[in-house]
């Protein structure tokens, strides 16, 4: 019999298999869904507060919009009994999910201010959520900011959100910072219970007939996850965070290989949205499938196998790898 | 769902209407509405309470439906009330004409009702939505019981005193209140509870009147035809009823007087017990008279007023009864018109009441009766034109029929008052505050009330005046609060603290007219302190000095935009007003001030209500008093409206009304049958953009685009020789002009500083980006204030350029279209409007032969609303003839001229026939004229030219018709002009037939999906799933397809628009439409103010809506059928993009997400499914093979 079953944030899995967060997570059905096909657990889309911010402050501009200028249109909209613009409508969300799933469900939370973070990880831990992840992104585009200043941002936020809640927080990165071993370390110091590696951004594209900017995010592709295997690889035994890969995780190839640089769990968002929730039942046959053909017993034995300290050639994370890749290619061309 | 919502008897500060509309809810089973200013606030807040549950005093929640008309909401009364149901509607003006002939049945079968009404003028030689008793007067032989209430309290009391008297007497009530000054002033009352509403009603009348219901159960017929033989009978069988009425509202009254403390009488006498002269008089003029009564009794004279609340039945007893012994003279004051009658209609009534009284020698000698009107329109009645009334009265010879409060200087029947006279008391605080429309000062007003009128002890009153703009309109609050209950429904003349929100008004009115000696002027300023002075016009330095006014200054503007509410100056305003106007001490007023935030905004999130949090800590520290100088020193004052170059009306009657002046204008400065020139905007200066386009005229493609989109044609082009270009001012921008059989002509694109509105629409529409700098295009949004003088100069310069010769210019291009001259121009529509570029577009292709149909509504009050009217003329005189009948009636009062100018035009063939031999080759050229080009139109007028000046020679009747009605010779372009709440509402049976009727008229619909003039109420065209007023749950049903429905007479040119998703399909299809000698129907999309969302990105949601599908493109060309062609052509492709994309972008869906995300979710599926399900219907009508012609001929 495989065991798939793994530990991540302190929280028994059934399977390393994750279902990240994205809209898909908006619908109950679809987290009954992803259960049903294996999930180990299931992070639920952000609840952003920088989003909550902007449809308050729409919602107050076009109702009051040209309200009371004319005698015969005092205003323009009935004034309903009430709008769902703060957390409740999420904090009701993971109550619901709570309800329905028997896996661990994950809250993420993506703020804008301090005491946006912690009121509503507050309420995210009331509601019942099992962990919480911090979905960070910041784009430190004043060039008066040092590194030093982001990475003290970042740090500042998880002890605060470390100190107002008692369940397990996770922090997902992007992996634009410049010694992110000793930034992982830091955090990790500072208290967060997991990495999450890494996160994916909207980023702007061009318009070249309207020359204009337009945010693009396209579905990841399995290519995405070699960035991912090389930090989770690095990281794994220094620090005692979990570790968590998310980005190019579409078959169980890339699910094996995550296990492998030592992340206790996969995470899984684009090849849910293209081929469907039933994808994931698949992925879990295949990896079962595979630790069968290869005689693994568990995933626990194959955690970290091929990380940075267990691989026979460290330097292949390092920078020989760029040059032996350049060598190796410039050999098949002969 | 039910929710059990008792009302307690409690303290409220409320408005007429939402006093009335609390009771008539509570007491109703079903409420049939229609909006109608100044009522439609009643149904709306039922519409809201219903959707919150509310329920009513049988704990049930109303049934609230919306009908096409306020004659469909009668009738489905009707229908109502005879199943048995307690029913209610709320109405007004041509609404309750509407009402009429139900009211008549309702009456005649004795049915218990009450229509509640905010009295309002009629549409008469000109629409006004102000108050009056027009409306309420025309309903007054219905049978209908009338009582009148003038006061918000009593539009509360007097509401729930007619509920339990139609269920008592089965006599049906219209309960009325003036309406904006009633309907619309707040004030602090006490609201009736549910207990005293229980008590009140019997319940046996409500049993009783459901057991008189229709049931198959126990069936009768009602309704039925009656012959000479029994209906005089019949009809005279009602009579004890109505005998009977005047003492079961006396009943009523009474038990009323007992639950809540508060008397009414149905005649009520108040002034001195032997008063010589007496008012008598109804609706709030009444609070007026009494109030000016009692302060003349003060100073020794015996003067009283009769205030009549039930006007019908007549309590001919009850007035005689009240009316003091020692009466000898009695002035009647109508709020009405009734030209032709011996007298209006309560004069009457009086008159016939004490001229039978004497007959039988109940009274011992007649009094002197004199009748007066007064208030018409909202026109204000003071306490100096009570006092000239009672003087009046005191005259050997008192003038009858007379009017007071205006200048009659043509049949000389106004009296003259005193200005100076007042009777406002001492301990009272009166403030006026100037803002704009969006600043939010009216709505921190409000609040200002409900925080004095529900914290303090005080008593509190506020009433606002706006102007007739829906972009930079000019709000007036007025409030008063003081220890005593404020009765005095009448504007502040005298007031202790002025605030101005807009440093630029002080150039444009005498905002410091109002102040007392020793009043409070605060000033929103850019300039401080110190500097401030400079800066003030020399009247208001005079007023300063001479009145000895505190004057306190902040940069409320600065600290808005600080606290991320740009422009929103209100709550800063509101604080530092409560900060020295003592009405509370200012650590109080701050706390207070922070609840009501709390609760006005609290559910629209926390971010607002800490913005403004910060706006109102933000306030006091930025607020400072000025120290003033000994003397004026400006050299600069107050503007005047309009050029000195102006036409004489213009300069001597519009300018007035400009500058606020049109009360003291005489009656012979105004046309006596609502005649007034076109082409008036252009001299009204409004200044109201803070950014302008500027042009880049070396990046500029020339497109013309930006000309087309402009809502307000404040941005033109022109190409003319560059010999033109000689004394041009320095800053003039022209450049080589892009059209290659034009040679070395130049292009200027100039925009007029001073009427744009800088919405940004011509920006957003721009292509032309530079290649250097994305963000830089051929037109960019620039700060006004360093171009205003050279562009002002530029603007001047352009005009008189010459225009460009349409004949040599390709009317089918965009880029041609844009030198075409608008003729509707500089309208006061909302900045960005959606509808307008369609009219100005009409005005560029069709202006000069086009006469124009407008039904009421948003078309109607920017196009026709005093002081100035956009349509226009041009060089030659020529333009668009605009005339506005009513709501209902547009498409055949259209159709009336379309059928006028045939006849004419046939009666003009058939007399140049008769003619022949005096006209020779002229009178077969003029019978054969091909006029299907322009330039076919311009030789026929050149020949028509001709036939007026060869029958001036002749010297015969033949001639002298012919001369009149020679120009029915050129053709005409008939153009039916409304919005979506007409078309496929209100007008629609009207619509229907005229389309039917195949004769030649073009219609075109402005569709913005809503009721927008009236505040944005749901109309058949709303979409399923948008939110608007009457459908606050989302509307449920899908939009009307107007298109398809006209499509199906087969003989009706019929096309779907939208100028964002393209200005070419847009021009097509007007010159198709024209062109067809038929009806036609263009439904043009035009986004709106109603949409929830910056309306720069209108252009951008046109096309959004397209792409998705919620707006096909497509043309259906009766002529193409006769060609043996599918005269259907959908002329956009099938839906790219989910609906979703383009609507939640709207507020009017996302508020709907927000507030209700399932219902949201299950309606949005709907309307997807409705878009696909549209499509498909849509490709198979288009693939459909045409019909071979001679069979389509057959």
């Amino acid at each position: 019999m495989i065991d798939l079953s793994t530990r991540y944030l302190g929280l028994p899995l059934t399977s390393p298999l994750v279902a990240s967060a994205s809209p898909l997570c908006e619908s109950l059905d679809n987290l009954r869904a992803m259960e049903d096909a294996g999930a180990g657990a299931v992070v639920l889309h952000s609840l952003f507060e920088e989003q909550i911010d902007v449809d308050s402050s729409h919602l107050d501009r076009y109702l009051t919009h040209g309200a009371e200028s004319s005698p015969e249109a005092l205003n323009y909209f009935p004034d309903l009994a009430g709008y769902n613009l703060g957390p409740d409508g999420y904090v009701e969300h993971v109550r619901r999910a709570k309800e329905a799933l028997a896996i661990p469900v994950i809250g993420s939370l993506n703020g804008v201010s301090t005491g946006g973070w912690i009121e509503f990880a507050k309420k995210i831990e009331q509601a019942g959520a099992d962990a919480l992840e911090l979905n960070v992104y910041y784009v430190p585009t004043d060039p008066a900011l040092t590194g030093v200043q982001v990475e003290q941002m970042y740090t500042d936020l998880v002890r605060d959100v470390k100190a107002s809640v008692r369940i397990p927080v996770a922090v997902k990165l992007g992996h634009a910072f410049t010694a992110l071993a000793n930034f992982a370390r830091h955090l990790d110091v500072t208290g967060a219970d997991g990495l999450v590696l890494f996160n994916r951004f909207y980023l702007p594209d061009f318009d070249l007939e309207r020359l204009e900017v337009t945010p693009r995010l396209t579905l990841s592709s399995p290519y995405e996850i070699l960035v991912r295997l090389h930090w989770v690889a690095i990281l794994y035994g220094h620090i005692k965070a979990d570790l968590a890969v998310t980005g190019g995780v579409h078959g169980s190839s890339q699910v094996l290989k995550a296990m492998m640089a030592g992340a206790r769990v996969a995470m899984m968002t684009s090849a849910l949205i293209q081929h469907g929730i039933a994808h994931l039942a698949r992925v879990r046959a295949d990896v079962v499938e595979w630790m069968e053909t290869h005689e693994y017993a568990s995933i626990n034995q194959m955690q970290g196998s091929m990380s940075y300290r267990s691989v026979a050639e460290p330097a292949a994370f390092e920078r020989a790898n760029y040059m032996k890749v350049l060598s190796s290619y410039a050999l098949r061309r002969r | 769902m039910a929710t059990e919502m008792s009302w307690k008897q409690t303290s409220v500060t409320v408005d007429g209407n939402e006093a009335a509309a609390r009771v008539a809810y509570k007491l109703s089973d079903v409420i049939a509405i229609y909006p109608i200013t100044p009522s439609s606030t009643m149904g709306e807040w039922a519409d809201q309470w219903a959707a919150q549950g509310v329920c009513s005093l049988w704990s049930t929640v109303p049934t609230v439906i919306e009908m096409q008309s306020e004659g469909g909401a009668a009738g489905a009364l009707h229908g109502a009330l005879q199943t048995g149901a307690l029913a209610t509607t709320f109405t007004a003006s041509q609404g309750l004409l509407l009402m009429i002939p139900n009211m008549y049945k309702i009456a005649g079968e004795l049915t218990p009702a009450v229509f509640h009404v905010a009295a309002r003028s009629l549409a008469t030689q000109a629409l006004s939505i102000f108050g009056d008793h027009s409306d309420v007067m025309a309903a007054r032989a219905t049978g209908f019981a009338m009582l009148a209430s003038s006061s918000v309290q009593e539009a509360g009391d007097l509401a729930a005193i007619a509920h339990a008297a139609t269920l008592a007497s089965r006599v049906p009530f219209l309960h009325f209140f003036d309406g904006f000054r009633t309907s619309h002033e707040v004030a602090r009352i006490e609201a009736l509870g549910d207990d005293v509403l229980r008590a009140l009603i019997d319940e046996r009348t409500v049993l009783a009147h459901r057991a008189r219901a229709l049931s198959p159960e126990h069936p009768v017929v009602r309704g039925t035809a009656q012959n000479p033989d029994i209906y005089f009978q019949a009809r005279e069988a009602a009579n004890a009823y109505y005998f009977r009425c005047p003492d079961v509202v006396q009943a009523v009254m009474r038990r009323f007087a007992a639950l809540t403390g508060r008397r009414y009488e149905l005649v009520d006498y108040v002034g001195s017990a032997k008063a010589e002269r007496v008012v008598i008089v109804m609706g709030s003029g009444a609070e007026t008279a009494a109030e000016t009564a009692a302060a003349l009794n003060l100073a020794g004279e015996r003067v009283g007023v009769l205030k009549i609340s039930l006007f019908r039945p007549f309590p001919a007893a009850a007035l005689l009864a009240a009316l003091p012994r020692t009466t000898q003279a009695i002035a009647v004051l109508d709020r009405t018109k009734e030209p032709g009658s011996a007298g209006e209609p309560l004069y009457l009534d009086v008159v016939a009441a004490l001229t039978e009284a004497v007959a039988a020698g109940e009274l011992s000698a007649m009094p002197r009766v004199i009748g007066g009107r007064y208030g018409l329109s909202s026109k204000e009645f003071t306490p100096a034109m009570v006092k000239a009334v009672f003087d009046e009265l005191a005259a050997p010879r008192p003038r009858n029929h007379f009017t007071i409060g205006i200048d009659d200087d043509v049949t000389f029947t106004s009296l003259a008052w005193d200005p100076g006279f007042s009777i406002e008391s001492a301990d009272a605080v009166r403030a006026v505050f100037y803002g704009l429309g969006a600043d939010g000062t009216v709505g921190a007003n409000k609040n200002s009330i409900k925080i004095i009128g529900e914290e303090t002890a005080a008593f509190a009153q506020g009433y606002f005046v706006y102007d007739s703009k829906k972009s930079g309109s000019v709000t007036v609050s007025h409030l008063r609060f003081g220890p005593r209950p404020i009765r005095a429904p009448y504007l502040i003349t005298r007031a202790t603290f002025v605030a101005c929100h807009q440093f630029s008004f002080l150039e444009r009115f005498d905002v410091l007219e109002a102040a007392e000696p020793g009043a409070v002027f605060l000033l929103n300023s850019p300039y401080d302190p110190e500097h401030v002075w400079d800066r003030l016009p020399r009247t208001v330095q005079e007023q300063l000095i001479a009145k000895r006014l505190r004057f306190f200054v902040i940069d409320g503007s600065r600290v808005a935009r600080e606290a991320g509410m740009a422009g929103r100056v209100n709550t800063i305003m509101q604080t530092c007003f409560f900060a020295i106007s003592g009405v509370l001490p200012a650590t109080e007023a701050v706390a207070a001030i922070k609840r009501a935030i709390e609760k006005t905004y609290g559910r629209r999130g926390d971010t607002v209500v800490r913005r403004n949090f910060a706006a109102v800590d933000a306030a006091l520290d930025q607020l400072f008093e000025v120290k003033m100088p000994q003397a004026a020193s400006a050299t600069s004052d107050i503007r005047p409206a309009v050029a000195a170059s102006a036409p004489d009306f213009v300069r001597d009657v519009t300018a007035r009304i400009i500058a606020g002046r049109g009360d003291r204008l005489p009656v012979s400065a105004l046309p006596a049958d609502g005649t007034y020139p076109s082409g008036t905007t252009r001299w009204e200066k409004r200044n109201i953009a803070l950014e302008i386009p500027a042009w880049d005229e070396a990046l500029c493609i020339q497109c013309g685009k930006c000309v087309l989109v402009c809502p307000h044609a404040v941005i033109r082009a022109k190409v003319y020789e560059p010999a033109a270009l000689a004394g041009a001012p320095a800053a003039f921008k022209s450049a080589s002009a892009k059209w290659r059989e034009l040679g070395d002509a130049r292009y200027t694109l100039q925009v007029s500083p001073e009427d744009c509105t800088g919405c940004g629409l011509c920006v957003e529409i721009c292509p032309a980006k530079s290649k250097s700098e994305a963000k830089h295009k051929a037109i960019d949004m620039t700060p006004v204030r360093p171009l205003h003088d050279a562009e002002v100069a530029n603007w001047d310069f352009f005009l008189a350029l010459p225009t460009i010769d349409r004949a040599s210019l390709n009317a089918s291009l965009v880029k041609d279209v844009q030198l075409f001259e608008p003729l509707f121009e500089f309208s006061g529509a909302c900045a960005g409007c959606g509808e307008t570029p369609y009219l100005k577009l009409l005005s560029q292709l069709f202006g000069d032969r086009a006469l124009v149909a407008n039904a009421t509504g948003c078309s109607s009050i920017y196009g026709g609303s005093q002081p100035t009217t956009p349509w226009t003329t041009n060089a030659a005189g020529r333009g668009p003839a605009w005339a506005n009948s009513l709501f209902e009636d547009n498409a055949e009062f259209g159709l009336g001229m379309r059928v006028a100018l045939d006849r004419q035009s046939a009666y003009a063939r058939e007399l140049i026939a008769r003619l022949d031999g005096a006209l020779t080759e002229l009178g077969p050229a003029l019978l054969e004229a091909d006029q299907s080009t322009e330039a076919g139109i311009a030789v026929q007028r050149e020949r028509v030219a001709a036939l007026k000046r060869r029958l001036a020679e002749i010297d015969s009747p033949v001639a002298s018709e012919l001369a009149s009605v020679a120009d029915s010779l050129v053709k005409k372009s008939v153009w039916i002009v409304g919005g979506d709440g007409w078309a496929y509402d209100i007008g629609f049976g009207g619509l229907d037939h005229v389309l039917a009727s195949g004769r030649n008229v073009n219609v075109l619909v402005l569709d913005t999906e809503v009721y927008s003039n009236t505040g944005g109420q749901a109309s058949k065209s709303t979409p399923r799933g948008a939110v608007a007023k009457f459908a606050a749950g989302g509307k449920t049903a899908a939009k009307k397809d107007l298109a398809l429905m006209a499509m199906t007479y087969g003989h009706v040119y019929v096309a779907r628009v939208a100028m964002g998703a393209s200005d070419a399909h847009v021009l097509r299809v007007l010159r198709e439409a024209e062109a067809y000698d038929g009806p036609s129907l263009v439904i043009a999309y035009s986004h709106c103010i109603a949409h929830g969302y910056d309306l720069r990105h209108g252009l951008d949601q046109q096309k959004a809506a397209v792409l998705s599908g919620h707006w096909p493109l497509l043309r259906f060309d009766p002529r193409l059928a006769h060609e043996g062609k599918n005269p259907m052509q959908l002329d956009s492709k099938a839906p790219s993009v989910p609906l979703q994309s383009y609507a939640y972008n709207e507020t009017r869906y996302t508020m709907l997400v927000q507030s209700d995300a399932e219902a949201a979710r299950r309606l949005l599926d709907l309307a997807q499914a409705d878009v696909a399900a549209r499509w498909r219907l849509y490709e198979y009508l288009a693939a459909m093979p045409g019909t071979p012609a001679e069979t389509a001929h057959d």
